[in-house]
């Protein structure tokens, strides 16, 4: 049978020799598609202004804001970050900036 | 030998259910089928089936259910009719692209409006696009027989399968019917372990994925190659299903093909007034024939290619209208078949027939092969779209 994973699925693949339904024959497979460059916005934390009450954190829709070993938030995961905002809007403290993305 | 009883259409798909015990069954009720999940849920409520039984709150749901659980690496059916099936639309196309192989048992029905509970293949025709094999049965036992090898052929060629009869004809209607034992279904119908599926610990996957222009079209041709795989499957079943019970099947039936000059196409229960009629016809010395089409999807274009291509005259019979001022579905993919075949030499006429559960009677068949001795006699097909039966 035809099990691919994704990494053996790309743009020259024929029909033949394509999964059935697209269906990819691993789990996990978000760790290989760089969806944070969809972001238009990007979040900066301003370490400052930041009390560490980690409100950010369980509303990110992505799960992109990680919890370190201290019990304390760590940077942005910008490779699924999408710059949705959600964690500025819940920053009680202002230590969340929305800028533009630049390439 | 095997089990002689009297069921309904609707009983023998549930008892052909309770025989293959299949993992889960996701329901909603809908007139005509809504015995099937009545009569399979007591099953389940004696203890004589495994199957997760689930009541959902829609035919969307029962379908994304079957979705779900066949995804996850078990077998999965559903019953439904008429609107039922409409609004299962989206999800019947989800499950074919996931190349997912639920069986659907559908007894057909007409659809809205004028609102009627009554026998047509409009909800059948509505979604012959959606990627399923779909077999029609004339008879109970038909239907029965379909049933216990969709499985089979769904799983060979991982496609979903429609096991289609007409609603009140048959799925109400008690006849005879032969069952087969419950020992020889199970290893007629087999076990169903895919090699990877979403609870397969040991091989894991990843379902539904979202498919850019690039993947999308590939995709499909694969999945088309899978319906036009079917046909052998099909053909293969159907013999050895034959070898079993005696009953072979293939994709298309002939009665009374070998000679004759005006041939009837049809499919589902209408095939049986329409063989007396041709009985009736031959018996006055004419050379009457029909064609009845068991698989509808995959469409079997070169075996009626090859039944109608001496035929002087035939009707393809539409029990549902496209509406496109043209013709119904079946003329127009028989009309298809046979110029791309090169066949121009039969004259086609198009009937719309028994919308709505409007009786079909042997009159009304013997007035069709009237028409087509007229168009044979006279090489003049006049219009090809008309109404069978309609008050002028």
């Amino acid at each position: 049978m035809n099990y691919k994973k994704a990494a053996e699925i790309n743009e020259n693949i024929s029909w033949r020799d394509i999964t059935p339904g697209c269906n990819i024959y691993e789990g996990g497979t978000s760790d290989t598609v760089a969806t944070g460059e969809w972001r238009t916005m990007r979040p900066v934390l301003h370490e400052d202004k930041c009390k560490q009450c980690l409100l950010c954190v369980p509303v990110c829709p992505d799960l992109s804001i990680p919890m370190e070993k201290d019990g304390k938030r760590g940077g942005f995961n910008y490779f699924f970050c999408k710059g949705c905002g959600i964690c500025a809007a819940v920053c009680p403290f202002g230590a969340i900036e929305m800028i533009p993305e630049e390439k | 030998m095997g089990i002689r009883e009297r069921l309904s259409g609707n009983e023998a798909i549930a008892y052909a259910m309770k025989q293959i015990n299949p993992d889960v069954m996701g329901a909603f009720p809908i007139t005509p089928s809504t015995e099937i999940p009545q009569y399979f849920s007591t099953y389940v409520d004696n203890g004589e089936v495994d199957t997760e039984f689930i009541p959902v709150e829609s035919e969307h749901s029962a379908m994304s259910t079957c979705i779900g659980a066949q995804a996850a690496g078990v077998r999965a059916i559903s019953a439904t009719s008429s609107c039922g099936l409409v609004y299962m639309t989206e999800m019947l196309y989800v499950a074919a692209s996931d190349r997912l192989p639920i069986t659907l048992a559908v007894s057909t029905r007409a659809l809205s409006g004028p609102i009627n509970i009554n026998n047509d293949h409009s909800d059948a025709m509505g979604v012959r696009d959606a990627g399923w094999i779909q077999l029609f049965a004339e008879t109970n036992q038909e239907a029965y027989d379909n049933y216990l090898q969709a499985m089979r052929i769904g799983e060979a060629v991982s496609l979903p399968v429609m096991i289609c009869q007409d609603g009140f004809i048959t799925s109400h209607a008690i006849e005879n019917i032969e069952l087969a034992e419950d020992d020889k279904v199970r290893k007629f119908v087999g076990e169903y372990h895919p090699d990877n599926a979403l609870l397969g610990r040991e091989n894991p996957m990843s379902v539904g994925a979202f498919g850019m222009p690039c993947y999308y079209m590939e995709c499909k041709r694969q999945q088309a190659q899978a319906m036009i795989d079917a046909k052998e499957v099909i053909r293969r079943v159907g013999e050895e299903f034959g070898a079993m019970t005696g009953r072979s099947y293939g994709l298309i039936e002939k009665y009374r093909m070998d000679d004759a000059e005006e041939a009837v196409v049809i499919m589902g229960s209408s095939a049986g007034t329409a063989k007396a009629a041709v009985d009736e016809l031959r018996a006055e010395g004419k050379k009457a024939g029909l064609v009845k089409i068991r698989s509808f999807r995959p469409f079997p274009a070169e075996e009626l290619v090859e039944a109608l291509k001496n035929v002087k005259a035939f009707a393809a019979m539409d029990k549902d209208d496209s509406f496109n001022a043209h013709c119904g579905p079946m003329f127009a993919e028989i009309a298809a078949a046979l110029y791309a075949a090169g066949e121009t030499a039969p004259k086609g006429i198009n009937y719309i027939y028994g919308l709505g559960g409007r009786d079909v009677r042997l009159e009304s068949i013997r007035r069709v092969y009237a028409e087509l001795e007229q168009i044979a006699a006279t090489g003049k097909t006049g219009e090809t779209y008309r109404y069978l039966d309609v008050r002028e």
